[in-house]
């Protein structure tokens, strides 16, 4: 097997390293921004982190230094960095790992992207049920303060930044970024009209920008070892650096594996993770977490970047990888992850809050055996109906599961429809009923 | 009173946010802490507190799953059925949790002691099936460590099988006398 240098998961990696303050700064942490601080201009950290590719680990993939720069530049008011750490996306969990395993790496990042933005308040949204990343965030928060590090007159400059742990309350659609900055300021977590932009008006309306943790955690290293140094590792030019993989589901070895972008699922299953358990065929994949469709066996070799995988009709999304061994029920496995969309979706727009509950029934008769053939055109046109009509991307994420299992296993959903007929038990429920 | 009680803290979260409504979120978590769940008479003290209406506070209370409004057991077992986990067994351990207490997704048990709940996705899908209890995640559970798990929290309200800093696969131990 192949091995690759870690870079976020270096640290954590060395045995015995618990995260602390200390460990850090010998493992050559605080180095960035100690190099940058007061002499290096902002807009050109920002030049740096562009020129390095690197892209958001939150789902999107939006480049981040390009992100930066479209704050307002003669903005006199206040300037917010939230970080993303609500991590929700079913198949996701690397955030919780960099996060409880060196919580510095991030801070350091945060303290490089408030100095870039110009930012002297951050906010860290994590979920709440990461209550043990919490605290271990909130205790590397005070040892940080204590140290000069964060706080007033940072490292001893005349840069003052401040970061909080803020907790969310367990609401996926808080992931989303402007939903984060509603639940942030104390309301529902329903997401934003866009435009305007974060980058304008975002967190108490003033000029914000909200990236992933996995995103910022990059920073000290982009800064320590140069933009050209980033840009060689992964499938450049589009997709750099590596990425924390989260592979779940049936395979020997399930687990965030840190691998440059650009290598195969092939290897990623078969090789770091290990394979799949009992050696069974694999069926099927999601490459991106819940919200990118269903891919199968024959694009094992496809590539694991941006571009690769959306070109196979999918997208890397948040970097969760669960993987299908032969035998899984496709249509149980698109309604399980529709039911999650259903109990998640926040109600403000009436495609994809009254869409889930249809599609979550309909799929529901089908999987109990008393569907019916026009089910699967229901399906696909009540799918048509939501992705691209709604306030945020949750509505093109909420239908790919049906979706792509109804393009890649649509003879599944027609065995079961038709136990139903042969059964006799046709008997259709009344679409848009309470469940 | 949460005032009487915790004014040095919730003058420390105030000083976090330019606007109060901020505080929103940290003064009920505040609330469930004291009385298990979040009660009509907090959310209006919080309305006072934030000079908000109490309407103000009912609507983001009740749009988050984890604030309480009803109380629930002094354990609040949640086990996550979301694919990844299901893919692993999660129906099952729903099954032996039910079975073993003599309850049903969303019932407590008599003496109040556990709540069972079912949830989504709660970050830990490789290392599922898995469930929360309270503040601590468990994962990887099988029927042995979940009888554990039962007979530690009803003994001493607490079980050493909780998971840790995360991190999977598992980090190469430390050398003894590096
Ligand atoms: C429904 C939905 C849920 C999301 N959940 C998350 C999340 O849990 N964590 C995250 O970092 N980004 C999430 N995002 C993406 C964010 O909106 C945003 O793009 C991201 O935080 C930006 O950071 P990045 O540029 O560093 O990736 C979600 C987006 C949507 C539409
Ligand atoms: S698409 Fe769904 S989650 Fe997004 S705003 Fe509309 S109702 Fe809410
Ligand atoms: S699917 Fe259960 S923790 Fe993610």
């Amino acid at each position: 097997m192949p091995k690759y240098e870690p870079i976020l998961l270096k640290n954590m990696l060395q045995p015995g390293y618990a995260g602390s303050l200390a460990e850090y700064e010998r493992a050559g942490g605080y180095q960035a921004i100690r190099k940058v601080l007061g002499k290096v201009n902002p807009a050109d950290v920002t030049a740096v982190v562009m020129k390095s590719g690197l892209r958001g680990r939150g789902g999107a993939g939006f480049p981040t230094g390009v992100k930066w720069g479209f704050l307002p530049k003669d903005y006199q008011g206040p300037r917010y960095l939230c970080c993303n750490a609500d991590e929700s996306e079913p198949g996701t969990f690397k955030d919780r790992q960099l996060i409880e395993r060196d919580p510095h790496q991030l801070l350091e990042g945060m303290l490089l992207a408030c100095y870039a933005i110009g930012a002297a308040s951050s906010y860290i949204y994590i979920r709440g049920e990461f209550v043990l990343g919490a605290k271990i965030l909130e205790q590397a928060i005070n040892d940080a303060r204590a140290a000069g590090y964060v706080g007033k007159n940072i490292f001893g400059s005349n840069t003052s930044i401040d970061i909080w742990v803020h907790r969310g309350a367990g609401a996926y659609i808080c992931g989303e970024e402007t939903a984060l900055l509603e639940s942030l300021e104390g309301k529902r977590g329903l997401p934003r009209v866009k435009p305007p932009f974060p980058a304008t008006h975002g967190l108490y309306n003033k000029p914000t920008v909200v990236n992933n943790v996995e995103t910022l955690a990059n920073l000290p290293h982009i800064l320590n070892r140069g933009a050209e140094w980033f840009a060689s590792i992964g499938s450049p030019p589009k997709s750099t650096g590596t990425r924390v993989f989260c592979v779940s589901g049936h395979v020997a070895r399930p687990g965030n594996y840190e691998v440059p972008m650009g290598i195969t699922f092939r290897e990623l299953i078969y090789e770091q993770a290990g394979g799949m358990r009992g050696d069974k065929p694999l069926k099927a994949f999601i490459p991106g977490g819940a919200s990118a469709p269903f891919l199968t066996p024959e694009h094992l070799d496809v590539k694991l970047d941006f571009e690769s995988v959306a070109l196979a009709g999918s997208m890397l999304g948040s970097g969760g990888v669960t993987v299908m061994e032969e035998g899984t029920d496709m249509v149980w496995a698109a309604l399980r992850l529709m039911e999650f969309f259903y109990h998640e979706s926040c109600g403000k727009c009436s495609p994809c809050r009254e869409g889930s509950s249809w599609l979550v029934q309909i799929m529901r008769r089908i999987v109990n055996k008393r569907g019916q053939m026009s089910d699967l055109e229901t399906l696909t046109d009540l799918c048509k109906n939501i992705a691209g009509r709604t306030v945020c991307a949750f509505g093109d994420a909420e239908v790919s599961p049906i979706l792509s299992t109804i393009k890649h296993w649509r003879h599944e959903y027609v065995a079961m429809i038709r136990v139903a007929e042969a059964a006799n038990l046709i008997r259709p429920e009344p679409v848009g009923t309470k469940h | 009173m949460l005032q009487d009680k915790y004014k040095n803290e919730i003058d420390d979260i105030l000083s976090r946010y330019p606007v109060k409504r901020s505080a929103l979120l940290p003064l009920l978590y505040m609330a469930q802490r004291e009385q298990g769940y979040v009660t009509e008479a907090a959310m209006q003290e919080i309305a006072g507190i934030l000079r908000l209406t109490p309407p103000q506070v009912y609507e983001t209370a009740t749009f988050y799953t984890m604030l309480n409004l009803k109380p629930v057991g002094t354990f609040h077992l949640q086990v996550c059925k979301s694919l990844m986990c299901a893919l692993v067994g999660s129906d099952t351990v729903i099954g032996w949790i039910s079975a073993k207490l003599g309850i049903k997704p969303g019932e407590t048990t008599p003496d109040k002691l556990f709540t069972l709940s079912i949830v989504e996705c709660l970050a830990a899908c490789g290392t599922g099936p898995m469930m929360q209890v309270n503040d601590d995640y468990y994962e990887r559970l099988t029927e042995e460590k979940l009888d554990r798990i039962l007979a530690d929290l009803r003994q001493t309200g607490t079980c050493s099988l909780k998971t840790g800093p995360f991190m999977w696969p598992e980090p190469a131990p430390a050398k003894p006398g590096a």
